[in-house]
């Protein structure tokens, strides 16, 4: 951000008169196998117009079936934000006219979406925030247009007919830092559900905002606009900044904000009018006559609601509580296989005998040892991850209970990781059990104390520091194992004797 | 050529005799090609002659019957489609400039299912333009000839199909049936036609025009015929979402069950001001047959009747619109020349490849559409739509099926209506009502006027009640004989001729 | 008096992607006028309390199962392309960005 100075407290001082209004439109693609209408794959990277069939190139002759478990993802996400979910909801056609909608229309929910109301809970700077939202509906995607050379562009069906979430919020966000930490909720919640792997680089999540302004105190709403192509969290932050300021200048000046479609320019760091003359579309909306009502029986909603995971929020809620900070928390619940690998690090902890695997020791660990060592932390659910939490469980048991020491835990945990055997095993084949009954230690003592007759000389004449010394020396004697504790008091005692 | 005589052979008799053997399905796939090369030119009932794939068919199975290998139940019967049903790797159009060209990669259901019975298709038959019309004059390909009368339509919007089979230019076709177009046609070509209940025929496959009234469904020259091929095509389809699941009924057996102890309905609506005075005779005469077969008849009223095609014209136009929406010259189809513009690429391939009458209907639809006109128009022809099913249910408690004429006038004389649509939609008062309300209903040949016109008796059942449709329409039909009577031939030298009359 | 004006039809003409001639306008606005004018009976009836009949069947959505099918070949779903270069189907240069509904792009 490099604004000059004057810029900025003029933002400062615009920012105090004016409130901010905005609401977020998200278009979630769920992660099904095939399209939501019809049998070709959803999947992302297909050769252009590899991915397709007759029904999502509008063919004619062509009839929609619905995919059950784009239904089932829209009504998971549907019940882990709270939303009601209708017992019947309807399919409805949505009309206009691009070069990427190969029907001239797009089949979405208008008058009865499939999940209406709701909330999205989120922390901003660790503040407690929730956002309303209006409705979550199901439909389909549209394919890709690309801009080639000179007069002409190109068109690709592949993403034609992917299934789609759309989650409308009311427009509750009050900052450009809120809506980014809008998003990342939202990111959070359908990656931990499974429906969508929300990237937004890659088009999986796409965000547009309707952004306005009004007089801090004012009871209505200021014009809003509409800004789109933002395609980063970043983005969205910075389009939404760069508006506010936008609207602000206008209103400060006299002027009007025009209700319109923008444009986020990344490189040029503006939002830019589109010049389309059709901005306010009549999409003639009607009830889709190929497709009955849908109803969601009680025995499916209740199967749906039997099969949600503990949601993002109400981990940390809860980790908290069991006395992990903040930022370890929020570390622990940023990806559901995280939260998941640690909640069975504990599980198993708690199982062992004697058990001293607390949460927050569970916590250090999964953070700074496994998760540190995976560059995608959704390895933490796979089968052949090299340590399994029950492994870790054990291991941190091991050190917890003096059996080996923290620095040779560590030690022991890479060879883990390396050469994927237990920590018993490994212990026990080295004989890595850390040294603790008092006789050999005593014994190991007594021959460092031998074998350095100058450094006890030194050492009883008053260079108590030397017992540094010492101690390293029957470290080295013990391998490593000593207990430095034990060690430690043991050289104590010898050397402070009389002879 | 063969002297194989089919003018008027029935569907069983032809399937008899290639599964016994002492047909083969080549001489008959030939005499029937052979006839459409001599009739056809006169009557432009054929778009598309597949001649080549129809041999292939034929003889593949000959070979299987000579070998002794199974062969489906109408192995060797030639049948002929609707050019509104897709046919994989053949030229599929509506009979719209927009689509010419356009080869799918995929075949109907029901195409499949006719074909998995072992009949040989001929080829793709005339219709007015994306099916919207009732006289088969609203073709880019030229209008169809009655023929019974070259001077005369055949109906619409299945004319083809109506007319290919009054002249044996194939044992059986299919047509689709939105507003009336298979019955209607029927009618006038004294033929039989049935628009089954919506949903108990797929539609997977089917160019749409109005998606929730559109109904595919046969034509031939008998009842039996007509039973025969739907026992073929209905049945659920997992492709098509509306659908219906029940089991397929055993409509040839209903077609010999009789009348005995049924009650028929008559409605008081469709028989009033503005019918002909013969038809108005003729299916009184054929009630009476009924009566003395053993119905019983009873009156029932239908009073949503007058608002029928109001209704129909506000829901059909809506969807068309709709559908029609997918021509825009960037998939498939005809695509405008020199266009300089995405916006004109659009307007021009459509101004240009559509036909006045799918052009007046998709504006029709847009403007009912619009917001601030859904209401009063389209979301109350939605409303009536309910009304006029209640009015059948109601009727139904009181009667098992109910008959009227299919349509008011017979066929009229080529260019007589094309100048007011209006006119023309309002010839579609007796045959609306059944697909608004989804229910089915079948049309028969119950005379002729004194000019030589077939005049057509329809009867309507309740939903899923085709086996009643049938036990009606068969206990008539095997009470007359309209249907062994059979056009002239048109004579080869004169196709403006009016030759008509009967055999 | 027409139900409907010329400059009426044109708006829908633009709505629905048609490029009509002068003449069609004219009949357009004739031909429309008397239908319009045909369904406006519709209005007599009193339907406050009727269910509107969206589908001819009674029956609801059916579901089918999340599987993958055989796709098209490139050549096969480009096959009836008016214009294609390489494996796409060729437009128009599209002018403004991004369109009506769900896909954006940079």
């Amino acid at each position: 951000m490099s604004e000059p100075q004057i810029e900025t407290s003029a933002a400062d001082a615009r920012l105090a008169k004016y409130e901010v209004v905005i609401g977020l439109e998200v278009h979630a693609q769920l992660s099904t196998k095939s399209k939501i209408f019809s049998w070709s794959s959803a999947a992302f990277g297909a050769e252009p117009n590899g991915a397709t069939d007759p029904i999502c190139l509008g063919m004619p002759g062509t009839l929609p079936v619905l995919n059950e478990a784009a239904v089932l993802a829209a009504v998971r996400l549907g019940m882990a934000v709270g939303s009601h979910i209708r017992p019947r909801c309807r399919f409805a056609r949505k009309h206009y006219f691009y070069p990427d909608l190969p029907k001239g229309f797009q089949i979405s929910q208008f008058d009865e979406p499939i999940c209406e109301g709701g909330t999205i809970r989120f922390r901003v700077r660790g503040e407690q925030k929730s956002v309303r939202l209006e409705r979550i509906h199901m439909e389909e995607d549209a394919g890709k247009n690309l801009h080639a050379a000179a007069g002409v562009s190109f068109v690709d069906y592949n993403r034609a007919g992917v299934p789609l979430c759309e989650i409308v919020s009311k427009p509750d966000v009050r900052s450009a830092e809120e809506a980014a930490e809008y998003l990342r909720a939202l990111r959070t919640l359908v990656r931990y559900l499974g429906v969508c792997d929300g990237n937004m680089e890659e088009g999986s999540m796409r965000c547009d905002a309707n952004v306005s302004i009004r007089l801090r105190g004012a009871e209505k709403y200021g014009t809003r606009t509409e800004i789109k192509n933002m395609n980063s969290f970043k983005n969205v932050r910075d389009a939404i900044e760069y508006e506010v300021r936008r609207q602000a200048t206008l209103l400060d000046r006299g002027e009007r904000v025009v209700q319109e479609t923008r444009l986020w320019d990344a490189s040029r760091g503006v939002t830019a009018a589109m010049r389309s003359k059709e901005q306010a579309h009549d999409y003639r909306y009607f009830p889709e006559p190929d497709l009955p009502p849908l109803a969601l029986s009680e025995e499916y909603l209740a199967k749906a609601r039997a099969s949600l995971p503990a949601l993002p929020e109400d981990r940390f809620e809860r980790y908290t509580a069991e006395g992990l900070s903040a930022q370890d928390a929020s570390v622990l619940v940023t990806e559901r296989e995280i939260a998941d690998y640690f909640d069975a690090t504990v599980a198993a902890g708690a199982a062992q005998k004697g058990s001293s695997v607390t949460a927050k020791k569970a916590a250090n660990w999964v953070i700074n040892e496994v998760l540190a060592r995976v560059d995608d932390p959704r390895r933490l659910a796979e089968a052949d991850l090299p340590v399994s939490a029950a492994a870790l469980a054990e291991l941190i048991g091991l050190v917890e209970s003096g059996t080996l020491s923290g620095k040779l835990g560590k030690d022991v945990f890479l060879r883990m990781w390396n050469e994927r055997r237990s920590a018993a095993d490994i212990v026990a084949a080295e004989g890595l059990a850390q040294v603790s009954d008092t006789g050999s230690i005593e014994q190991a003592c007594q021959r460092v104390i031998a074998a350095h007759p100058d450094e006890l000389a030194r050492y009883r004449g008053g260079e108590k520091k030397l017992l540094g010394f010492f101690v390293g020396a029957v470290m080295k004697e013990t391998g490593g194992k000593a207990n430095p504790k034990g060690a430690n008091e043991a050289l104590r005692r010898l050397l402070d004797q009389g002879n | 050529m063969a002297s194989l005589d089919i003018k008027g052979a029935r569907i069983a008799t032809l399937a008899e005799g290639v599964r016994s053997g002492k047909l083969k399905a080549r001489e008959l796939t030939e005499a029937y090609l052979d006839r459409v090369k001599t009739v056809d030119p006169q009557l432009n009932s054929y778009l598309l002659i597949d001649g080549a794939g129809a041999r292939l068919q034929a003889d593949a199975i000959d070979k299987a019957v000579a070998s002794g290998e199974a062969v489906g139940p109408l192995a060797g019967v030639p049948i002929a489609l609707k050019d509104i049903f897709v046919t994989k790797g053949l030229e599929t159009t509506c009979a719209s400039k927009i689509l010419r060209g356009f080869v799918p990669p995929f075949d109907s259901t029901v195409g499949q299912r006719l074909a998995a019975a072992g009949t040989v298709m001929l080829g793709k038959l005339n219709m007015d333009e994306f099916a919207m019309g009732s006289s088969n004059e609203n073709s880019s390909r030229g209008p169809v000839r009655n023929p019974w009368s070259l001077a005369h339509v055949p109906g619409g919007s299945s004319g083809g199909s109506a007319a290919a089979v009054a002249a044996s230019l194939c044992a059986g076709a299919l047509g689709t049936d939105t507003g009336g177009s298979i019955r209607q046609p029927a009618a006038l070509c004294g033929v039989v036609g049935m628009k089954p209940t919506y949903g108990r025929v797929s539609r997977y496959g089917v160019i749409a025009f109005a998606s929730s009234l559109d109904h595919p469904g046969p034509l031939g020259r008998t009842v039996d015929d007509v039973a025969t091929l739907m026992e073929i095509i209905a049945g659920p389809d997992p492709r098509d979402a509306t659908s219906i699941p029940a089991p397929v009924g055993q409509y040839r057996a209903a077609a010999k069950a009789g009348v005995a102890g049924l009650r028929i309905g008559i409605p008081a609506e469709y028989f009033g001001a503005g019918m002909d005075p013969e038809i108005d005779a003729a299916v009184k005469a054929a009630i009476d047959e009924l009566g003395r077969a053993g119905a019983k008849v009873v009156p029932v009223s239908l009073p949503h009747t007058k608002y029928a095609i109001a209704t129909y014209y506000l829901v059909c136009t809506a969807e068309a619109a709709s559908n029609l929406a997918r021509y825009d010259g960037v998939k498939y189809g005809y695509r405008a020349q020199d266009v300089r513009s995405l916006e004109e690429l659009y307007t021009r391939t459509r101004g240009e490849g559509f036909g006045l009458e799918p052009k007046r209907r998709i504006m029709l639809g847009t403007y009912v559409l619009r917001s601030g006109y859904y209401d009063a128009y389209y979301g109350q022809a939605l409303k009536v739509r309910r009304k006029v099913f209640d009015d059948f249910a109601t009727a139904f408690t009181q009667c098992d099926a109910i008959v009227t004429p299919t349509s008011p006038i017979p066929a009229f004389k080529l260019g007589e209506k094309t100048a007011d649509p209006l006119q023309m939609y309002l010839a579609d008062v007796m045959t609306v009502a059944a697909p608004l309300a989804g229910v089915p209903a079948l049309s028969q040949c119950c005379g002729f006027t004194k000019a030589g016109l077939p005049i057509g008796l329809q009867t309507i059942g309740p939903p899923l009640g085709e086996e009643v449709v049938f036990r009606v329409a068969g206990a008539y039909e095997s009470r007359t004989d309209w249907h062994e009577r059979l056009p002239a031939d048109p004579s080869s030298s004169s196709p403006n001729a009016a030759a008509g009359g009967v055999s | 008096m027409s139900r409907i004006s010329a400059e009426e039809v044109r708006e829908i003409a633009v709505l629905a992607r048609l490029a009509l001639t002068e003449e069609e306008v004219t009949r357009m606005t004739h031909d429309l006028g008397a239908i319009l004018g045909y369904v406006d009976a519709l209005k007599e009836l009193d339907t406050a309390t009727t269910e509107p009949m969206t589908h001819a069947v009674p029956f609801d959505c059916p579901l089918r199962p999340d599987q993958v099918g055989l796709s098209l070949s490139v050549d096969e779903a480009l096959a009836n392309a008016p214009r294609r270069e390489a494996s796409f189907f060729q437009v128009p240069r599209i002018v403004s960005k991004g369109g009506a509904g769900p896909s954006e792009e940079g």
